[in-house]
C-alpha cells in the first residue's frame, strides 16, 4: 500500500539520509586532500585511499546513508527523497554556526532559507506517484478479441 | 613532477568533465536504483513479513539494483578523483545541485514520476540554495 503521508519512522529514515550524506562527504574530502595528487595513470591509488582512516569513516557514514536511502526509495518517489538529502547541507551549516561558532554570511542564510522552503514544498505534497494497477486488472480475453478483429480487417 | 592537489591549476574543461562525470553517473545510478526499489516494493513491509534477511535478499537478488549500484560506484570514484583535484566547496554544491535537476528530468522521463509544479519549484529552490550555501 502506498503511504502518501509519512509516518514518524519514515521521517527518521529521511533524517538519517540528510545527516549521513554530508558528514560522509566531509570525511572523504578531508581524507582526499591529505593525499598526494592522484592521476588516471595510477588508478589503483584510488583503491588504496579507501583504507585510510578518514576515507574509511566517510565510507561507513555513506553506507548508513545508502541503507536509509534505499529504504526511503522503496516507499517514496526519487524526486521526493532527493530534496531531503539536500537538507543535510542546512544541518551542517547550522551545526557549524551554533556548535563551532563559525560565521555564516548573508548568502548562506539565504541558501538555508531557500533549501528549507524547497524541502517544505515537497514535504507537503504526496510522497509517491499514484499508479493505477492497470496491467494487473486488464482482462485478457477482450484484448485477444480486439487483436483478432484487427487482423480480420 | 606531482603538484599538490591544493595548488593544482586544474583547467576549466577538466573541472567541467570531472563534475559532469559525477552528475551523469550519479543520475543514472539513482534512477536505476529507484526503479529497482519500486520493483521490489516497500522494504518496511518486506522486513515485517520476512525479517531483515528477507529484505536484504529481496534487494540483492534484483539485477536492476546491481546496475544502479555499479553506476553509483562509478560516481563515487569520479567524486574521489574530482575531490583530489578540486575544492569540496566547488565539487559538492555543483554536483549536488546539477544532480537534483537532472534527476527531476530523469524521474519524469524514465520513472514516470509525477513531477508537478510543486516538485519543480522545490528542485529549483534547493538547487539555488545549495549554490548559495557553498559560496
Amino acid at each position: 500500500m502506498a503511504h502518501h503521508t509519512l509516518l514518524p519512522r519514515q521521517y527518521l529514515i529521511l533524517g538519517l539520509v540528510a545527516v549521513c550524506a554530508p558528514l560522509g562527504d566531509t570525511c572523504l574530502s578531508r581524507g582526499m586532500t591529505n593525499m598526494p595528487a592522484i592521476t588516471l595513470t595510477h588508478p589503483l591509488t584510488l583503491i588504496e585511499a579507501v583504507f585510510t582512516p578518514w576515507i574509511a569513516v566517510g565510507i561507513a557514514l555513506l553506507i548508513g546513508f545508502f541503507a536509509s536511502y534505499l529504504t526511503a526509495l522503496s516507499w517514496a518517489d526519487l524526486t521526493f527523497v532527493l530534496p531531503a538529502t539536500a537538507f543535510g547541507n542546512v544541518i551542517v551549516a547550522l551545526l557549524s554556526r551554533f556548535w563551532l561558532h563559525e560565521a555564516i554570511s548573508l548568502e548562506r542564510w539565504a541558501g538555508i532559507v531557500l533549501i528549507t522552503v524547497g524541502v517544505g514544498f515537497v514535504a507537503h505534497g504526496p510522497s509517491l506517484t499514484e499508479r493505477p494497477a492497470v496491467a494487473a486488472e486488464l482482462p485478457t480475453v477482450p484484448l485477444q478479441e480486439v487483436a483478432q478483429e484487427e487482423q480480420a480487417r | 613532477m606531482i603538484i599538490p592537489a591544493s595548488v593544482s591549476p586544474t583547467g576549466f574543461w577538466a573541472a567541467t568533465a570531472m563534475i559532469a562525470a559525477v552528475v551523469v553517473c550519479s543520475t543514472t545510478g539513482e534512477v536505476l536504483t529507484a526503479a529497482a526499489m519500486k520493483s521490489i516494493g516497500d522494504l518496511d513491509d518486506i522486513r515485517a513479513h520476512s525479517g531483515l534477511k528477507g529484505a536484504i535478499r529481496a534487494v540483492i537478488t534484483c539485477p536492476l539494483f546491481f546496475a544502479g549500484v555499479s553506476f553509483l560506484a562509478l560516481a563515487f570514484f569520479s567524486l574521489l578523483l574530482a575531490l583530489n583535484h578540486l575544492n569540496l566547496s566547488l565539487v559538492a554544491p555543483a554536483s549536488a545541485s546539477l544532480t537534483l535537476v537532472t534527476n527531476a528530468i530523469a524521474g519524469k522521463i524514465f520513472l514516470k514520476e509525477n513531477v508537478d509544479r510543486r516538485r519543480w519549484t522545490a528542485a529549483v529552490l534547493v538547487c539555488i540554495g545549495v549554490y548559495l550555501l557553498a559560496h
